[in-house]
């Protein structure tokens, strides 16, 4: 089990540099894919099926889908090597360091054999999907009725729009 | 003037697709249910049936030359149907009939008569044009060769193909 | 032990049985084809050197050899290394996704499923969302106006279906509470399919009411399902990412050889795994029809064991449902004229997707009213 873990994850790892060391914007974007399903793998190495497969199926098999789309109509092409922009280093380094600080803070809270994490169910059949649903539907139901009126509001927002466009279209016509 | 063509108004079961999908299927199921039942036969199982016995009065095939009842060559080179040839696919090589000949009175005949199979276009010309009558479309429309030497027909093989074609004119027999 | 048995079922699954038919299916797709337009298709080829023709059986096998033989040939303006990647990608999905399907109950008390997964649809869904990357990757880096032009139609028209398709599952998992689709399918052969409720708790005389109320929107799930599986495939009324007329040959005009042959076998590998999927959700996959599993596990004496020769008919089963889907897959394609694009995109935006939504509202009303709120 920990063999795969580490493949896996220096899969994701390694495809996780991949993404900003290429030079052309859709190698960059194949390589976040390689990384999404490495993170698949390693949940379902925690038999977390439900998530690892919704993070298929929603990162890698819609939105990376459309970021490819825009790509490839936008038609950018490989980046010319550019000289280091020292701002943007910096400014990286930074956001680094505070999440390895943070990182160190929160890891520093578990003493050695003190806290234990829940043992992960060791056999496949547990309904994992049945145990998602029933606590999101109880637990935080608000929070999930509040995310459904914000997308609600944003597919109002983007039907506005689009037809709005259209209506100036055709009077250009 | 222009005259706009009013796109027909559908009917609901039209607009639903479903049942024209439905009679689609049907249909195309009615003749995948003939062909099966052999109420119906229309492809020809080539190599094994053949053409040949199917073949119309007037098919034309390949052009061949033929020799009358004596054994003479009817030909006698006067180029016609080279210059007729629409794809020109006809080379004559005219010569004289020595003086010896029985036939010497005949004056021409050709020394070589090629015939292009990969540039004849079967369309009969050279048979309609001929004065002699001597060159025929035949029925043969298999021609194949593996080279293209092979695909030329020389007077040797245009009068094997062709064989002996008795009566039509016979001038030059009533002029001995 | 398990990995080997495991080894052992994928390999039967994929070598035994898709990967053959696949190459059957584009030869019953020629002889069908031909059938329907009155002609006779491929019925020579046979066993070599012998006058023996088997109806054209060995077609496939020439085909496969004349694809392998073909010159490679590899453009020069296209980007190689995407150029290469491609035909596997749209070829492995459609291979990784009959992990879940189950192709049969059991044998020598084997389940019949390579993986027996608790997300089993999902994981379809996921995997054959992948499929889309070739295709776009085909028309991406063959660096060309038709394939580029194919690979956009392809990946909007699977983008806009996949939302259809698994909305139109949604009322299936409602009515079985279940995504297993093993377990699913046991449902089906214990209380009947989906489609056809007349045995078990799902006959109406047996206290079976939801059930026959729930047959109307499980047959506009079946009707949205299967039409959206035929836009996912890129098969004939919705092939327009392929369209000669427009495109050439769409995404692979550019592709020779094995590597088209990849394309083009995807294509049926997927229309394959679609037709299965199909059939075990809502025609009962592996089981036979009107409770006959019982009866016949019933004879046997013991009702829970399934025997060698029963879990034998039932992968009979499963194979005969897919085929008559094939076939019905085959027919469509040479009845339907191609769809225009925005006609594609109406029919998939307004008409089902609205279907499938309305749809999920009817299911859950049905269920709320026939088996009470706390189920």
């Amino acid at each position: 089990m920990s063999l795969l873990f580490y493949i896996f994850s220096g899969l994701m790892l390694g495809f996780g540099i991949m993404v900003i060391v290429c030079r052309n914007p859709l190698s960059s974007a194949l390589c976040l894919v390689i990384s999404f399903l490495g993170l698949a793998a390693l949940f379902v190495t925690l038999n977390a099926y439900f998530i690892s497969i919704i993070q298929i199926l929603v990162y890698t098999g819609a939105v990376m889908v459309l970021f490819l789309f825009i790509i490839m109509l936008l038609d950018i092409r490989e980046e010319k090597s550019k000289d280091w922009n020292f701002l943007a280093v910096g400014g990286g380094v930074v956001v680094l360091f505070g999440f390895v600080v943070q990182l160190i803070s929160v890891l520093g809270g578990y003493e050695d054999g003190k806290q234990k994490m829940v043992p992960f169910p060791e056999d496949s059949s547990h309904e994992d999907v049945k145990m998602i649903g029933a606590e999101i539907f109880t637990n935080y139901n608000f929070h999930l009725q509040v995310l459904g009126v914000l997308l609600l509001v944003a597919t109002i927002g983007v039907v506005v729009l689009s037809r709005r466009q259209g209506k100036e279209g055709s009077e250009n016509n | 003037m222009a005259v706009i063509v009013e796109r027909p108004k559908l009917s609901i079961l039209e607009k639903f697709y479903f049942p024209a999908i439905m009679k689609g299927l049907r249909i195309t199921l009615g003749h995948a249910i003939r062909i099966l039942r052999r109420k119906k036969k229309v492809t020809m199982q080539y190599p094994e049936e053949k053409w040949d016995n199917n073949l119309p009065e007037h098919y034309r095939g390949a052009p061949a030359l033929v020799t009358d009842e004596h054994g003479r060559e009817r030909c006698v080179s006067c180029q016609l149907c080279e210059f007729i040839c629409p794809p020109r696919a006809i080379t004559i090589i005219p010569e004289e009939i020595p003086p010896e000949d029985q036939w010497s009175k005949v004056e021409k005949r050709p020394r070589e008569f090629e015939i292009d199979m990969i540039r004849c276009i079967y369309c009969g010309m050279c048979e309609e044009v001929c004065p002699e009558q001597a060159i025929f479309l035949r029925k043969d429309y298999a021609i194949s060769g593996y080279t293209r030497d092979e695909m030329v027909h020389n007077k040797k093989k245009l009068y094997e193909i062709g064989g002996v074609r008795e009566g039509l004119v016979n001038k030059w027999n009533t002029l001995k | 032990m398990p990995i080997l048995i495991s080894f052992i079922k994928i390999v039967m699954v994929i070598f035994v049985v898709i990967l053959p038919m696949v190459a059957y299916s584009v030869w019953a797709e020629r002889r069908v084809s031909a059938v329907i337009q009155e002609r006779v298709g491929p019925n020579r080829v046979g066993i070599p050197f012998t006058k023996i023709r088997l109806f054209g059986l060995g077609q496939p096998i020439a085909d496969g050899i004349k694809f392998l033989l073909k010159e490679d040939f590899t453009p020069g303006h296209v980007n190689k290394f995407y150029y290469w990647l491609a035909p596997a990608l749209t070829m492995v999905p459609a291979l990784l996704t009959c992990a879940v399907l189950p192709f049969g109950s059991e044998l020598f008390g084997e389940k019949m499923v390579i993986a027996d997964l608790n997300v089993g649809p999902l994981f379809i869904f996921a995997i054959a969302s992948l499929s889309v990357y070739g295709i776009v990757l085909a028309g991406w880096a063959s660096n060309s106006k038709y394939s580029f032009l194919g690979g956009v139609r392809s990946s909007s028209q699977m983008i806009s279906y996949e939302i259809s398709l698994g909305l139109s599952l949604v009322p299936v998992l409602l009515i079985f509470g279940e995504l297993n689709l093993s377990e699913i399918v046991w449902e089906q052969s214990k209380n009947g399919w989906l489609l056809l409720p007349f045995w078990g708790d799902g006959a109406i005389w047996n206290g079976g009411v939801d059930r026959f109320f729930l047959l109307f929107p499980a047959f506009i799930a079946f009707i949205v399902f299967t039409t959206s599986i035929f836009a996912e495939t890129n098969r004939l009324p919705f092939d327009l990412p392929e369209c000669e007329t427009e495109l050439v040959a769409g995404y692979h005009t550019e592709y020779s050889s094995m590597k088209f042959a990849l394309f083009f076998l995807g294509e049926y590998a997927a229309m394959i795994i679609g037709s299965g999927l199909i059939v075990t959700l809502f025609l009962g996959g592996w089981s036979l029809p009107f409770g006959l599993d019982a009866y016949l596990m019933n004879m046997t004496g013991d009702p829970e064991q399934i025997p060698w020769w029963l879990g034998l008919i039932h992968i009979g089963t499963f194979l005969a449902k897919v085929i008559v889907f094939i076939l019905f897959f085959i027919w469509v394609r040479w009845t339907l004229p191609r769809f225009r694009y925005d006609q594609l995109m109406r029919l998939g935006w307004i008409i089902f997707f609205e279907l499938a939504l309305v749809n999920i509202f009817i299911t859950a009303g049905i269920l709320i009213l026939t088996r009470g709120s706390a189920s």
